[in-house]
């Protein structure tokens, strides 16, 4: 779970949900710090569709609309809550309509770089310019298990996860629009590919040799 | 050096450390590390026999163990069902498994991911007459539901005068240490419902004990919390009474007889206590008696409070943190009535009081050698 505090990244929560009122809170600091401005930074609080299903999400839509806060309810629907589909987890899957008839909600075609891109920029306008909160769906796929322990084809087939790839997968997206449009040649982009694979290679021999914690830090264990 | 050879040549348990201040800034920090890291998520567990009475066995691991006691309550109650996080394609320990083919999807079923929503859901079906067995995913994630449980689940029976109860509930969570489950995959919360009257705690340190408890506590009329220790799931391995059995509540078991130093200990803890009573033996000549206390709450005091009286020093460990760990309410039991018998204070090993670490895990558990280390002091005091 990354932090990061310069970027306004205030991280991962291991208990899926709970990230979800904090990000409510967060968009009240922003609001009241940034009063009269004319656009309020955004909060984005971030779940999938297994956690869709937590109430305290539902506490936190509530909120955020009683006092009109700058939060998007953003939903990554991968249709998978580790091994339970959507449509077995949730009565109602559209998870951009959670808001009912008084939160407005987006459905964004995840897969799609460039829809994400201006879905956000939507996002960012109508919460910042003080509309209140709105539920944002990414619809997307997981291609692995949910963990080291779950294999991934114990609750679905793997046709089913090739066929995902083979058709809808973002980066083969990018990859033939921009061929298709003639900004880049498959040859560039083969190099392309093979420059961040050497990066990530660098990357991991770096980690590897990386140091281990300071023995000071171990005294008196 | 000598400290550092030790331990790294030792016995491949789950706890081999060592302190590091005794062997210094020179020792072999990176060896250390990359032994300490292959250690910590092995274990050695110590098989036991069941009891002839109990009938035919057959070889089961923990989670096959606990899969049989609920195959069996589904077939003698046909009021019984079993819910949670992904239980239909056997869950992610693999203790429903089979069960849904076996039974129908109409008794063996996922529900969404809401705690709250499965407790409270538990808790009504439980009121109603049926046998509601739910499934937390892991022990961590109970803190949703930490409200039904309190306030709904402990207090129907009372509040209700007796008309209502949901002794028919039993809520079931992996608990503890894995090796590499970090914050949110290795607590163990035995003592924040230790602290709620109403509901009774219990945890197994094996599959022929979890099973016979299991089925206690699913027949039990009290709402019951069932822990299951997740590293023992594939790791402990028995020849388990195939049969229906059960084995009682509120009764800890010697485990260990022993004259000069009562161990106190559930759930993994009782197997590292294990290894401390053979080193006391080994290099101290001492004699351990090892209780395994099995029902948190209500616990039995009876047994313990014999052991001290007879050896005057305890030590109770766990791993979860020591501030508030249900050691310490032993501790402040034992002191209370064997106060005069007592040879020296009780010590108690336990988790630190921070976040249940991930790199730090090695560190962290109340391993062999902290036990030993107490064991001494009690005898040297």
């Amino acid at each position: 779970h990354f932090y990061s505090k310069k970027n306004r990244f205030w991280g991962g929560a291991g208990i899926v949900g709970a990230q979800v009122p904090v990000g409510a809170g967060l968009a009240f600091a922003d609001k009241y710090l940034n009063k009269g401005a004319e656009s309020i930074p955004i909060s984005v609080a971030m779940y999938g569709d297994g956690a869709a299903n937590q109430g305290q999400i539902w506490e936190a839509a509530n909120m955020s609309k009683l006092w009109n806060l700058p939060v998007v309810f953003l939903c990554e629907n991968n249709q998978y809550g580790m091994g339970t589909s959507a449509e077995r987890s949730s009565a109602n899957t559209e998870y951009f309509k959670q808001g009912g008839v008084i939160i407005p909600g987006l459905k964004v075609d995840g897969m799609d770089a460039l829809a994400v891109k201006k879905a956000m920029q939507f996002a960012k306008e109508y919460c910042g310019g003080g509309n209140g909160p709105m539920y944002m769906e990414m619809k997307t796929y997981r291609y692995h298990g949910h963990s080291m322990s779950d294999p991934g084809i114990t609750y679905r087939n793997r046709e089913e996860v090739s066929e995902m790839r083979k058709t809808k997968d973002c980066i083969e997206l990018v990859k033939s629009r921009l061929m298709e449009a003639g900004w880049a040649t498959e040859a560039e982009l083969k190099e392309k590919e093979k420059e961040v694979r050497a990066e990530v290679a660098r990357a991991l021999e770096e980690a590897k040799a990386g140091h281990e914690p300071r023995a000071e830090l171990l005294d008196r264990v | 050096k000598k400290w550092a050879n030790m331990a790294l040549s030792g016995l491949l348990v789950r706890s081999g450390r060592f302190s590091l201040s005794k062997c210094g800034q020179n020792a072999s920090l990176a060896a250390y590390l990359t032994q300490a890291k292959r250690m910590a998520s092995a274990l050695t567990y110590v098989p036991e026999t069941a009891p002839s009475d109990f009938g035919e066995t057959a070889k089961m691991n923990l989670f096959q163990s606990i899969n049989s006691a609920m195959d069996i309550a589904l077939a003698n109650d046909p009021t019984a069902v079993i819910f949670g996080e992904d239980v239909a394609f056997g869950g992610v320990f693999r203790c429903t498994i089979g069960l849904a083919d076996k039974y129908g999807r109409d008794r063996v079923f996922n529900t969404p991911l809401c705690e709250q929503g499965i407790a409270g859901f538990g808790i009504g079906m439980a009121v109603m007459g049926a046998t509601a067995i739910a499934e937390i995913q892991f022990a961590d994630y109970i803190y949703p539901a930490f409200d039904q449980i309190v306030n709904e689940a402990a207090k129907y029976r009372y509040r209700s005068g007796n008309l209502f109860d949901c002794g028919k509930l039993t809520i079931r969570a992996p608990c503890g240490a894995v090796g590499h489950g970090a914050l949110y995959h290795s607590q163990s919360p035995e003592a924040f419902f230790a602290h709620v009257p109403g509901i009774k705690v219990v945890i197994p340190r094996g599959p022929i004990q979890a099973k016979g408890l299991l089925l206690a506590c699913i027949k039990d009329d009290n709402p019951c919390i069932f822990l299951e220790p997740k590293i023992l799931y594939r790791a402990a391995v028995e020849q388990v009474p195939a049969g229906d059995y059960t084995l009682p509540l509120t009764s800890a078991e010697v485990v260990v007889e022993g004259a000069d130093v009562t161990l106190v200990a559930w759930g993994t803890q009782v197997q590292v206590l294990r290894d401390v009573c053979n080193m006391a033996q080994e290099k101290l000549g001492v004699s351990c008696e090892l209780i395994d206390l099995r029902t948190i709450m209500p616990w039995d005091s009876d047994t313990v409070i014999k052991s001290v009286t007879k050896t005057g020093r305890l030590l109770v460990a766990h791993e979860a943190p020591l501030t508030g760990g249900f050691a310490a309410e032993i501790a402040s039991t034992v002191q209370n009535e064997c106060f005069l018998n007592l040879e020296a204070p009780v010590e108690r090993v336990c988790g630190y009081d921070t976040p249940f670490p991930h790199i730090f895990e090695p560190f962290y558990m109340p391993d062999k050698w902290r036990c030993f280390e107490a064991v001494k002091k009690l005898i040297n005091y």
